[in-house]
């Protein structure tokens, strides 16, 4: 991920550091000028955070789809399962969500922004915005249809949010059509949004 | 701390609302529910934002709340649902048969 520095600031039009802007800034130089943390602490863990992104999930996903015994412990107990398939993922309380022909799974955290960031990285902007917060768990399928995803009625429209220590990782169904490919192939179907739940998985045969 | 209820019990969230850091969302208060699953024990968010870090785990719970219980106008199917993470201090016994 790019992040900007000192210098595009100046030269773009970003718009002027708000209050809570100067508070991080002003907590992050206290802790360092006081010996809690150092420039490099800071740094490698950006970095860390920066490192992570929706493929890991695909990769959980991917594999699910072509081993039932591991979706199968992914659904009983992820942290487990995805230590197993060689990923670290912190002390996260992981809880895999499976979509079937009877429930879609959609995820919001209506209090803040929790997101399972150790699996997908950081959060989309409008993953975070107000408007998502408020109606994913008030309309979820006017939500879903403007991302183009029209969930029918004889289908459940199960909202997970995200009030407390659990993270959540939606388990799309793998699409139609998709006998043929290698696992690698099918992760690379897996895109960030089906594993919020705002999309599906799709697939178009060449 | 022995988690006072279990999957499928009918549960009803307490109406309050105290001052502080709460992480009970405000539209279920009231909202009367089912236990999805017992999720564990974590430390007291109401605690910890306040830097008390040494007060005792509580049961935290999943629960499933029906949207049209949620929202009386919701636009959508009946079988829509909604589950919320709840701690136990927030949660009473529902006779699943009253409204």
């Amino acid at each position: 991920m790019k992040t900007s520095s000192t210098n595009e600031r100046d030269t773009k039009n970003i718009p002027p550091t708000t209050y809570y802007q100067f508070l991080e800034i002003s907590v992050r130089e206290l802790l360092i000028e006081k010996g809690v943390l150092s420039d490099e602490d800071i740094r490698n863990a950006v970095k860390e955070m920066d490192s992570r992104g929706p493929e890991l999930g695909a990769q959980v996903v991917a594999r699910a789809w072509v081993d039932p015994q591991f979706k199968q412990s992914l659904l009983q107990d992820a942290p487990s399962a995805v230590k197993a398939l060689g990923l670290e993922i912190g002390p996260v309380q992981l809880l895999v969500v499976e979509n079937t022909p009877e429930v879609h799974n959609l995820i919001v955290c209506t209090l803040c922004s929790c997101y399972p960031r150790s699996l997908l990285g950081l959060p989309p902007d409008w993953y975070k915005s107000r408007e998502y917060r408020s109606r994913a768990v008030r309309e979820p399928r006017s939500v879903l249809l403007e991302f183009g995803t029209d969930i029918s009625d004889e289908v459940e429209v199960r909202v997970h949010d995200s009030t407390a220590d659990l993270r959540y990782l939606v388990l799309p169904q793998r699409p139609e059509g998709t006998g043929h490919l290698t696992e690698d192939e099918l992760a690379a179907l897996v895109k960030r949004d089906s594993m919020i739940g705002v999309t599906e998985v799709c697939f178009s045969a060449i | 701390m022995i988690p006072l209820f279990q999957t499928g019990n009918a549960v009803r969230v307490r109406k309050g609302s105290p001052p502080g850091h709460i992480r009970t969302p405000f539209y279920v208060r009231g909202c009367k529910g089912v236990i999805e699953r017992v999720a564990g024990e974590y430390r007291n968010p109401e605690e910890l934002a306040f830097g008390r870090f040494d007060t005792p785990v509580v049961p935290l719970y999943r629960v499933r709340f029906q949207q049209q219980e949620v929202w009386p106008d919701y636009q959508g199917s009946p079988q829509d649902s909604l589950d919320v993470e709840i701690f136990e201090f927030w949660l009473e016994p529902a006779n699943p048969e009253k409204t």
